[in-house]
């Protein structure tokens, strides 16, 4: 990965800039507009949502990066940020970080710049965005914004009136004011002259893709063979089920809407105890509703996908806001012996690979499978290349053969027995989550329970998770261990680091349960120290790498929780200073 | 019953539905006359084993389906009627009946009985109540009577009972009939009924705990058939739930809303068409 901070006067690898608003400003339909128009022209970029706790109306601010290499996080501070008006924009003064090197595009008939913005030195250019689309009547400030915004980081005007055609779905006079605004805003752009230009969009070695992690996670889901999901509302998990909702009957499946979470989470287990791979989306307070279920799941070895999208935490917390606070509760969160699978894609276009992966490995294990999505994966959307496929298909072994006393929770060396699946002849059992002998009669048996939890954990620590259990980069005797949303910056962080002479290895662990020690330890053979870095108030990653691995030499925790983003250069100031012997 | 199920009614006998696991209930338990009634319907019904599932969460009555030879689901506490329907919207082909305890269905599944009503899922579900957790050693239910005394309710609850019967018919649940185990032909008439009809069917038996609610052993004195037929008015069928005293038995109420059941299964484009939306 290339060095991706700017240099001055250059033409840039990465350019960030924040539009803000208040709610119906329009503010997410101009950078979205614009993520595409960035996309069409080559470039990579990522746009993250961030928005006041108002359900319409609040303050509203579209996160944007760009540039010539794919982007899997924010960077540090925003080269410019684009203001259509001031309304508790103050409020994202710590999301939106601001230097001397910055711009400030605000109008002048919306009031001042808050002390919050102009004590950093930023630079602060005028533009009356109000006055300027009420010159073309039918258009709004929000595209004056977006021409500003395009004309600043060099999106040619042509590709953005072409997205901007094919998505306002208007015509005649009410799209012809629209262009005109985005033209004056293009025009504005360029005497501000900012020199923020993008260098040259590199050439496509694939096709590319602009997706979200909720997307993407839905799309693999499919691809894994989910063709049932049972649904229930949360922030920021919905898209996820908003998205699979129509996608699902063109492929055969079916989405239901349940009443809870405590439903959703039984309606599929129902529904893949009939043989159909089964999934369900949510978030923490989702997630902690479903644990008895999930211990259904595990007993009964009903396979079940739950996809967690993780906000802030604990109780109803921070809704919109990312934080990796459920690593604790899907690692441990339910009562009994309860081995379950537990895995973490770690950018938005890998939640596809990782959720078909959790797909495959459910339905192979009989077993539930937590996917621990974020906030910032879920409903960050990226330009990306079109990820490559993968093979994962959900298999389960099923019975077949018709005959007596067969038993569905048969000890097997793999510990993964035969499941029939209901209109097979010959097989009729019943599934239970009581403690159960072969047959799956209920027992209260020493042996029965012995040998039944046994066979639950060996199926899971017997399997082979391949080389998808972690993303391993570089060399080193220092490494940094991470998991999820912060792979991005820590990977940024890292390419730094190796800019400055320091080689330190990253680990990003896909597969977080079961826990494979030797697996880690092969990963970290000749590493001396250990940084582990994740998005948390209580160290939850940390705590559970220092009970269940063998971590070698020094151990060290880096860790904030939400709603901030850990960001590349506090990883890259951590790995220097910790570097120094 | 019409001619095709009289005909493969002779495929299987009651008997065959039962299997070799002898039930946890006590003695005299109306459970007991449940099981055989459903037995003597899943084979006037002349339904296959492997295509019947019945789907249970926890207490003295869901264990019923290990004591079947059909496919069986015993769950967590409450949540029988969601998987009931996860279940029966994945696959439509199989006859899905759920069968219960009134704490398992109107207490902590309560919330679940409101929303299977009203979702009208081709489900049978079969409660049966005797007014207590037998389960845990006698404590009070949603239809236990305000003054009843027990070790958890010294001074009695104080709550009034819960109707199941208008509750279902005002969510919407579009087969409505009680029902009394002391008669095993007459349940397993109504079981049979409610089975065939189409839409969500809810079976309230009054079946007796005789080891907690010793009293429920006079029911049989009590009960007797509903003195008109089954409407479809839910206003004539409300006023008439509401005011009966709670010993009328036949079908109650048969609506003729349609089932709710997406299609499932009938593909229209194939897994990579999905992928042109993100294509840029």
């Amino acid at each position: 990965m290339t060095d991706l901070r700017a240099t001055a006067a250059t033409p840039r690898a990465s350019v960030s800039l924040a539009l803000c608003g208040s709610g119906g400003a329009g503010v997410m339909t101009a950078g979205n507009m614009l993520l595409d128009a960035a996309a069409k022209a080559g470039w990579y970029g990522l746009m993250v949502r961030s928005s006041g706790p108002q359900i319409r109306g609040g303050e509203a601010a579209a996160l944007l990066r760009f540039g010539t290499d794919a982007i899997d996080c924010l960077d540090d501070r925003f080269d410019a940020l684009v203001v259509i008006d001031w309304q508790n924009i103050h409020r994202f003064a710590d999301e939106i970080p601001l230097d001397g090197a910055s711009l400030i595009v605000a109008d002048p008939d919306q009031g001042e710049p808050p002390e919050a913005y102009l004590a950093c030195g930023a630079r602060h250019a005028k533009l009356p965005m109000k006055q300027l689309a009420k010159a073309f009547p039918g258009s709004w400030p929000n595209m004056v914004a977006l021409g500003l915004a395009a004309g600043l980081i060099g999106v040619p005007a042509e590709t953005v009136r072409q997205v901007v055609t094919r998505s306002l779905k208007k015509a005649g006079d009410a799209l012809a004011a629209s262009l005109a605004a985005i033209e004056a805003g293009i025009e504005a752009a360029r005497e501000i002259g900012a020199g923020l230009e993008l260098a040259a969009p590199p050439a496509r070695t694939a096709s590319r893709w602009l997706v979200s992690g909720n997307e993407a996670a839905g799309f693999g889901a499919i691809r894994g063979g989910v063709r049932f999901v049972a649904a229930y509302p949360i922030t920021p998990a919905t898209e996820l089920l908003e998205w699979l909702a129509p996608a699902l009957p063109k492929v055969g499946g079916v989405l239901v809407q349940a009443e809870d979470e405590l439903a959703s989470i039984n309606m599929a287990i129902g529904a893949s105890y009939g043989g159909v791979p089964s999934l369900t989306a949510t978030a923490g307070p989702g997630l902690s509703l479903m644990t008895e279920a999930l211990g259904l799941s595990v007993a009964a070895e009903v396979p079940i996908v739950v996809v967690d999208v993780m906000r802030g935490g604990p109780s109803t917390g921070i809704p919109a806001k990312s934080e990796q606070s459920d690593l604790s509760i899907a690692l441990w969160g339910l009562h009994g012996d309860a081995p379950r699978i537990v895995v973490a894609p770690n950018s938005v276009a890998d939640c596809l690979a990782t959720t078909q992966w959790a797909v495959h490995l459910a339905e192979r294990l009989q077993a539930p499978a937590i996917v621990l999505s974020d906030q910032f994966l879920g409903q960050a959307r990226a330009v990306a290349d079109r990820p490559a496929d993968v093979a994962f298909i959900g298999e389960r072994l099923k019975a077949t053969a018709s005959g007596d006393g067969y038993q569905r929770y048969a000890i097997t060396e793999s510990g993964v027995s035969p499941m029939a699946i209901p209109g097979t002849p010959g097989l009729a059992y019943t599934a239970d989550g009581l403690e159960h002998n072969e047959l799956g009669i209920p027992s209260s048996g020493a042996a029965d329970h012995r040998a039944q939890l046994a066979k639950r954990e060996r199926k899971l620590v017997a399997h082979d998770y391949g080389t998808q259990w972690a993303d391993i980069e570089g060399e080193g005797e220092l490494a940094v261990l991470t998991f999820g949303s912060c792979t991005g910056p820590v990977r940024e962080a890292l390419a730094r680091a190796k800019a400055d002479g320091v080689d330190v290895r990253l680990v990003s662990m896909r597969l977080l349960a079961p826990a494979r020690p030797k697996l880690l330890a092969a990963a970290l053979d000749g590493v001396g120290r250990v940084l582990v870095v994740e998005q948390n108030h209580g160290g939850q990653f940390f705590r559970y790498l220092r009970a269940e691995f063998d971590l070698p030499g020094e151990v060290a925790s880096y860790r904030h929780p939400g709603p901030l983003p850990i960001r590349p250069d506090e990883i890259h100031k951590r790995v220097l200073e910790w570097s120094r012997p | 019953m019409t001619t095709a199920t009289a005909e493969s009614a002779a495929t299987l006998a009651p008997q065959a539905y039962k299997s070799e696991y002898k039930p946890i209930w006590c003695p005299g338990c109306g459970d007991y006359s449940v099981l055989s009634a459903f037995t003597k319907a899943f084979a006037a019904l002349g339904l296959k084993p492997e295509e019947l599932v019945v789907v249970s969460g926890i207490g003295c009555s869901s264990r019923i389906p290990a004591y079947l030879t059909s496919y069986g689901f015993h769950g967590v506490h409450g949540r029988a009627l969601a998987a009931a329907t996860g279940l029966k919207l994945a696959r439509p082909d199989l006859t899905v009946v759920v069968a219960g305890g009134d704490g398992d269905g109107y207490s902590i599944g309560g919330n679940h009985f409101l929303h299977a009503c009203r979702r009208n899922v081709d489900l049978t579900y079969v409660v049966m109540d005797n007014h207590v957790y037998g389960m845990t050693k006698g404590q009070p239910s949603p239809t236990t009577e305000p003054d009843w005394v027990s070790k958890l309710s010294p001074a009695g609850t104080g709550v009034r009972v819960f109707h199941p019967l208008v509750i279902a018919l005002a969510a919407g649940a579009n087969f409505i009939a009680r029902a009394f185990s002391g008669d095993p032909n007459g349940l397993a008439a109504i079981l049979a009924e409610a089975i065939r009809a189409p839409g969500f069917s809810f079976v309230e038996v009054l079946s007796p705990c005789v080891t907690y609610r010793p009293e429920q052993r006079e029911w049989k004195r009590e009960v007797r058939p509903a003195p008109v037929g089954s409407t479809d008015d839910p206003a004539r069928a409300a006023r008439r739930i509401l005011t009966d005293d709670g010993f009328n038995i036949g079908v109650l109420y048969r609506g003729n809303r349609r089932p709710y059941q997406p299609p499932i299964g009938k593909s229209t484009a194939g897994v990579a068409d999905l992928e042109k939306g993100f294509e840029r």
